[in-house]
């Protein structure tokens, strides 16, 4: 079959596209691809940061802040602009990437618990401009009267088959990419730095750079998700910038797992279906999550698909030694 | 921007004594959280995310107390009390659970509670903004000093804190608990290994943390307003001020802290829109410069 593994990954891409293209026509309604639009987004966000919490070991409490410049830039540039939707989204992720550059020059030195609270102090920075700025980003009220999405290159976003087409294309092409990223030399560059900082410079590997590095690409990922959601709800919000995002993408990919690379994925789908489910039953949402949570970090100690891999892996191992 | 207004204010004595207190006490209430934190932090090696929580816990306690007592002295007490009762539980049946674990474990578990303690405080207390009202005691006219306006509670709780500061520094350094805990902070294996209980003294340390916050919680009670999501804005401020002052050191704490205080009472005058985008540009000011903080050691 596939020589590469890159192919191989192309491949996977394309049939997980055409299954997802294809669910419209199998089930009617617009819930399901609605669901699907929201996983796309933060399934974008949870897999940009398990880059860096995952495969980076920098546990970032403030990745939040791209999501949420992601959905800010976009709208303004799309309501004030008139540029065609590519433009706007390439100038968007650009944006976003300068922007992780100057705080990521800060924050990337800075050891595991410092950096956690630093990249959170940051994001608090980005909410409070967001909510104070109110000529440009309508403050607490959020980017109100719409995202406008001129038609291009025959595809028009405000028809809902066609956002949605676009919305799996994103997520499936940001996975490939960062799939790619995670396995290519500068992934497994990380994973050292990860496992051991102090070899990785006795290698001649600039660790600060790397780290840099990785901080930029997972935010523009993160500001791809942080698109997706304000076409999805036609606007921005201040909430797509408050803290409680990066500790929900925090909570998915704990959800899901951070050593196995769909983990993420695979968390937000539960931690969006538990979202509906459990609001639908009960206003105390806090205290329900925060039950589950405990039970993941003090139960499992790990995340679903970390759990389930290894206890198929124990089984395979343990099968062979249970015969004599 | 508004540096006219921030210069007329720094010349005239009346509005630099009015800047100055409301300063001091936002300063003082930060350095009862952010000691807390950075005691816990200097011990036992985690960044109790729930802190916030604690001193929001406080507020509220301090509220019902009032409330049911009308005296204000019991609800200070009462609001510490609980306040220390409920981290000493947090850590020995929690926390505990996660030492030498992932810092990511530790912030799940923080920040789970963070959740649950905001929902049960809506779900006890109710979602909206809740004031308590000046304690009967200082329904006094404010005093003016040199034309600055200055209310009696402030100057209460600005001796209070500064008492507990006295009393936290001096217990540490001179007390046998106080060399305890600092011995435990800096090689808990030897410190048990001599016959000394090292999860008492982390469940107590955490009590002491949570007590500190709950009483700031308290004192803030009668100034701010009540809500549900109070802790965790203080959480950020405080932790901006232990990353400016050095995590694990009081000293820091308190220098931080005011410094945190004046650039938010003076920054309100200066900068009414980029008040709260002033102490972070301090912070990446104090962080470029030195990375372990103004009185930090090595991270």
């Amino acid at each position: 079959m596939a020589r590469s593994p890159a192919l191989r990954d192309g491949l996977v891409a394309l049939i997980a596209f055409a299954a997802l293209a294809a669910l419209p026509f199998a089930v009617g309604g617009t819930a399901l691809p609605d669901f699907v639009i929201r996983v796309a987004a933060f399934g974008l966000f949870a897999t940009s940061l398990n880059l860096l919490v995952g495969y980076g070991g920098m546990i970032s409490f403030g990745h939040g802040m791209f999501f949420g410049l992601g959905a800010y830039a976009f709208g303004l540039l799309m309501q004030r602009t008139g540029l065609p939707v590519p433009v706007s989204f390439v100038l968007t992720l650009a944006f976003t990437a300068a922007t992780a550059a100057v705080i990521g020059a800060i924050c990337v030195r800075l050891k595991e618990i410092y950096f956690a609270f630093v990249t959170l102090a940051f994001q608090m920075l980005i909410y409070s401009l967001i909510v104070s700025w109110v000529g440009l980003t309508g403050g607490d009220q959020g980017l109100r009267g719409g995202i406008p999405r001129p038609p291009f290159l025959g595809i028009d976003l405000s028809n809902h088959t066609q956002l949605y087409l676009m919305s799996c294309a994103l997520l499936v092409g940001g996975l490939l990419l960062m799939r790619q990223i995670v396995e290519s030399p500068f992934g497994y560059t990380l994973r050292m730095i990860r496992d051991n900082a102090n070899r990785a410079p006795f290698l001649g590997i600039p660790v600060w750079r790397t780290r840099l590095v990785a901080f930029v690409l997972s935010s523009v990922f993160a500001a791809a998700g942080g698109v997706i959601m304000s076409l999805f709800v036609s606007g921005a919000y201040p909430e797509f910038a408050y803290w409680t995002i990066s500790g929900e993408g925090m909570f998915i990919i704990m959800l899901g797992g951070i050593n196995a690379f769909l983990g993420p994925l695979a968390g937000t789908v539960i931690l969006l279906l538990l979202n509906d489910w459990v609001t639908r039953l009960t206003d105390h949402y806090g205290i329900v999550l925060g039950v589950v949570i405990l039970f993941f970090a003090l139960g499992l100690r790990k995340g679903l698909v970390d759990f389930i891999v290894e206890w198929l892996e124990g089984r395979r191992s343990a099968a062979p030694e249970s015969r004599p | 921007m508004d540096l006219e207004a921030l210069g007329s204010c720094v010349m005239s004595a009346a509005c630099l004594v009015t800047q100055g207190t409301s300063g001091f006490i936002i300063g003082m209430l930060l350095f009862l959280v952010a000691v807390g934190l950075t005691l816990i932090f200097g011990v036992l090696k985690i960044v109790n995310f729930t802190h916030g929580a604690f001193y929001m816990l406080g507020a509220y306690f301090a509220f019902s107390i009032y409330q049911a007592t009308a005296s204000f002295t019991l609800a200070l007490i009462g609001a510490a009390a609980a306040t220390a009762i409920i981290g000493m539980v947090f850590e020995r049946v929690f926390i505990s659970r996660v030492y030498g674990g992932s810092v990511l474990m530790q912030l799940l578990v923080c920040y789970a509670f963070v959740l649950i303690f905001d929902d049960s405080v809506r779900l006890i207390w109710g979602p909206e903004f809740k004031a308590m009202g000046m304690p009967e005691a200082f329904q006094v006219p404010p005093l003016f000093i040199a034309g600055g306006v200055v209310p009696p509670f402030y100057l209460f709780l600005i001796v209070v804190a500064l008492a507990v500061a006295a009393l936290l520094g001096l217990g540490l350094a001179r007390t046998r608990l106080g060399k305890v805990v600092r011995a435990a902070a800096q090689n808990p294996g030897m410190v048990s290994a001599l016959g000394i209980n090292t999860g008492l003294i982390y469940g107590s340390v955490f009590a002491l943390g949570g007590a500190l916050a709950g009483l700031a919680g308290a004192l803030a009670a009668p100034v701010r307003s009540l809500t549900p999501g109070m802790g965790f804005t203080i959480l950020i401020e405080s932790f901006i001020v232990t990353v400016i002052g050095g995590m694990g050191s009081i000293l820091g704490a308190l220098v931080g802290a005011l410094m945190i205080g004046f650039i938010r009472s003076f920054g309100s005058i200066g900068f009414p829109l980029f008040t709260d985008g002033l102490m972070y540009v301090f912070m990446a000011a104090v962080l470029i410069a030195k990375p372990t903080g103004l009185f930090g050691r090595e991270v």
